[in-house]
């Protein structure tokens, strides 16, 4: 057991976890802002696919990892459209056309990977951004400022985020469009083109998310995500629609899944039970889940598609 | 009802989409028939879970097939059928009877998850030969084959050299769930890694996943800060723990397919299966009249595994010659590696 309160495994275990929610974060963020204004977007997992299909496709081809993020925002934006379409325009339930977007986004992925690259070739990734000063410090350099530029990208978006909610005028405007959508209209503002924007905006920075997950690992196969665009929505739910409280969800899931790796390594969680070890994370997730659902209230016009006069 | 509507047209359009690119590729090579001869071509058709391009399991038995087509002439004597990534068992199952009803003489399903579809299927055709694995298990059907592979005897030579390549006598292992083929190449290479260092320190981490890329990276990570300064993995997920290896400049070991292309600078050696070992025999047995019942396993002395080590890795030569001497040892017998208990 004091191996695992060592200063190196503890930095070593905390620093995974934080680029482990990296991804997460960015997905999260991103439909905080859909489901603020009313929309609920369940495609995420299979945006974060395609996101990391085009990043990693272009950092094959070119190696230029900025032109890769730029496609995968462009991948998001264009997926980000066409939720919008279906969900604002359409009003299809959000919850029914948000699982197509995901087996479309798994699918494609998939085919385009099979029919494009064919089998896994590594790609090179971000590299650590070195701050001076900060990343030489004992152990909290090597904790919080040893990352990669997407990761610090992730956690800048909690103060942004929060400031856009709640201090601008179009944060007022989403906030109203997922609470009062009537209201909203009255006032002269277009409640479709707040959704269209915010759901564009989310599945942008779930593509984004899907490509931080592809240059961290440096490769692409089938399924990648294995269902964190999921686990990004539950923590929406756990955050209460709040950036900060959706970044204590990612970073809580993050820990926790890194931790139980660690405990797993140093042989502290016995063979015997690792797999039940394995469901800990999204049990505690879970748990919490339950307790902030109970605490905080939901928008009130989430999932609730606005006609005019309707 | 303008909704409802709408939104049935969304699924529908976005499941036919999905069921299209999603499902697993179909895809036949060869034209038969191209010869212009009157003997029909050999057809095999294949079930996979994951891409046959996977650098692991499924193209492993993909890369086999095309070997033992080569072998026999070609493409007009030997007609490969495969739908891969059927991941999910009722899909697979439903590809297996395609198969059979459309004639092909030989349906593999690789994979242990395909066991109980092929025993419901097999009785169905009588006349169409069936293989899977890897398992041992035939059912007592007449038309069912069954192949493994005793991936304990590649771990162990690959725990030998891994053992001897530490400096901080302490190794890692990142596998999926502690079952089959997993389990028997992990145990294999702990069992190598002890008999070459009393005192060497293995440390495990079954992730309990065969895809979470990023959890197996999360694995090799712990496994570092834990000292480990050598790594090894199995199952589909690990390239994920192969990219954090690369990055810390850790020598990786491999299995089930030659895994050097996805870190040229880190893999030492891959465990290789040549599952044409067991398709050529399947193939003689069938041309006797002999359409099942019978398991294969393949291993070192029967040319099923071999160890294919890395060109551009600079493994010094003691090391090397320990991995030659612990395969003549597995192969002649003198070396046991721990085998799985009957029935397991």
């Amino acid at each position: 057991m004091s191996e695992f309160f060592s200063a190196a495994a503890l930095v070593t275990t905390i620093g995974a976890g934080i680029r482990y929610a990296t991804s997460y974060l960015y997905a999260a963020i991103g439909e905080t802002f859909g489901q603020r204004s009313g929309v609920l977007n369940l495609g995420v997992d299979g945006i974060m696919l395609l996101g990391a299909f085009g990043a990693y496709y272009v950092v094959l081809k070119t190696g230029d990892l900025w032109l890769a993020l730029f496609v995968a925002a462009v991948v998001g934006l264009i997926m980000g459209l066409a939720m919008a379409f279906a969900s604002v325009t359409l009003q299809a339930e959000q919850g029914i056309s948000g699982i197509g977007f995901y087996l479309f986004g798994l699918g494609m992925s998939d085919l385009l990977f099979q029919k494009l690259v064919g089998t896994p070739l590594p790609i090179s990734g971000f590299p650590e951004l070195h701050i001076p000063w900060l990343s030489d410090l004992p152990i909290v350099g090597e904790l919080l400022f040893s990352h990669s530029l997407l990761v610090y990208g992730a956690f800048l978006l909690v103060p942004i985020g929060t400031y856009v909610l709640n201090n601008t005028t179009i944060g007022l405007k989403i906030r109203s469009a997922g609470e009062n959508p009537a209201a909203v209209d009255t006032l002269g503002v277009s409640v479709a083109r707040v959704r269209y924007g915010t759901v564009m905006f989310g599945s942008m920075l779930a593509a984004i998310g899907g490509a931080a997950l592809t240059t961290e690992l440096g490769i692409f196969q089938q399924n990648l995500t294995a269902g964190q665009g999921f686990i990004a929505v539950a923590l929406v739910y756990f955050g209460a629609w709040k950036p900060v409280g959706v970044m204590y969800g990612a970073l809580l899931y993050g820990l926790v899944t890194s931790v139980v790796s660690q405990l797993k390594t140093l042989g502290i969680i016995p063979r015997s039970v690792s797999d039940l070890a394995s469901m800990l994370p999204a049990v505690i997730t879970i748990l919490a889940l339950v307790i902030a659902v109970q605490r905080e209230r939901q928008p009130a016009a989430l999932t609730k598609p606005y006609e005019r006069g309707g | 009802m303008k909704r409802l509507s709408t939104t049935g047209i969304l699924v529908l359009v976005f499941a036919l989409v999905a069921a299209a690119c999603g499902s697993g590729g179909t895809t036949t090579t060869a034209a038969s028939g191209t010869t212009g001869a009157s003997t029909e071509p050999f057809k095999v058709a294949m079930v996979a879970p994951s891409a046959v391009t996977d650098l692991a399991f499924s193209q492993s038995m993909y890369d086999a097939l095309l070997a033992v087509q080569q072998e026999m002439g070609g493409e007009s004597a030997m007609e490969i059928a495969y739908s891969d990534n059927l991941f999910v068992v009722d899909d697979a199952a439903a590809a297996i009877r395609d198969y059979a009803d459309e004639g092909y003489d030989l349906v593999i399903a690789h994979g242990s998850q395909f066991g109980s579809s092929l025993q419901e299927i097999a009785p169905n055709y009588p006349d169409t030969s069936f293989a899977w694995g890897t398992a041992g298990e035939t059912y007592g059907q007449p038309n069912i084959f069954a192949y493994e592979a005793a991936s304990e005897e590649g771990g162990y030579v690959e725990g030998v050299m891994a053992a001897a390549l530490s400096t901080s006598g302490v190794l890692g292992v990142i596998g999926p769930i502690e079952v089959g083929d997993a389990a028997r190449y992990v145990n294999g290479f702990k069992a190598g890694a002890e008999a070459q260092s009393s005192t060497i320190d293995i440390k495990v981490n079954y992730t309990g996943s065969f895809s979470d890329t990023a959890l197996a990276a999360t694995a090799a990570n712990t496994e570092i800060a834990a000292g480990a300064d050598v790594l090894t993995g199995t199952a589909q997920m690990v390239t994920g723990a192969i990219g954090v290896a690369k990055g810390d400049n850790i020598p990786w070991f491999g299995t089930q397919a030659d895994q050097t292309q996805l870190a040229p600078s880190i893999v030492v050696a891959s465990q290789v299966y040549h599952w044409e070992v067991v398709i050529r025999q399947i193939i003689d047995l069938m041309n006797q009249g002999t359409m099942g019942a019978q398991s294969f396993v393949i291993n070192l002395a029967n040319g099923g595994e071999a160890i294919a080590y890395n060109p551009d890795y600079a493994l010094p030569d003691d090391v090397k010659q320990l991995a030659v001497d612990t395969i003549k040892g597995i192969s002649d017998g003198s070396i046991n590696p721990p085998r799985p208990a009957a029935g397991s």
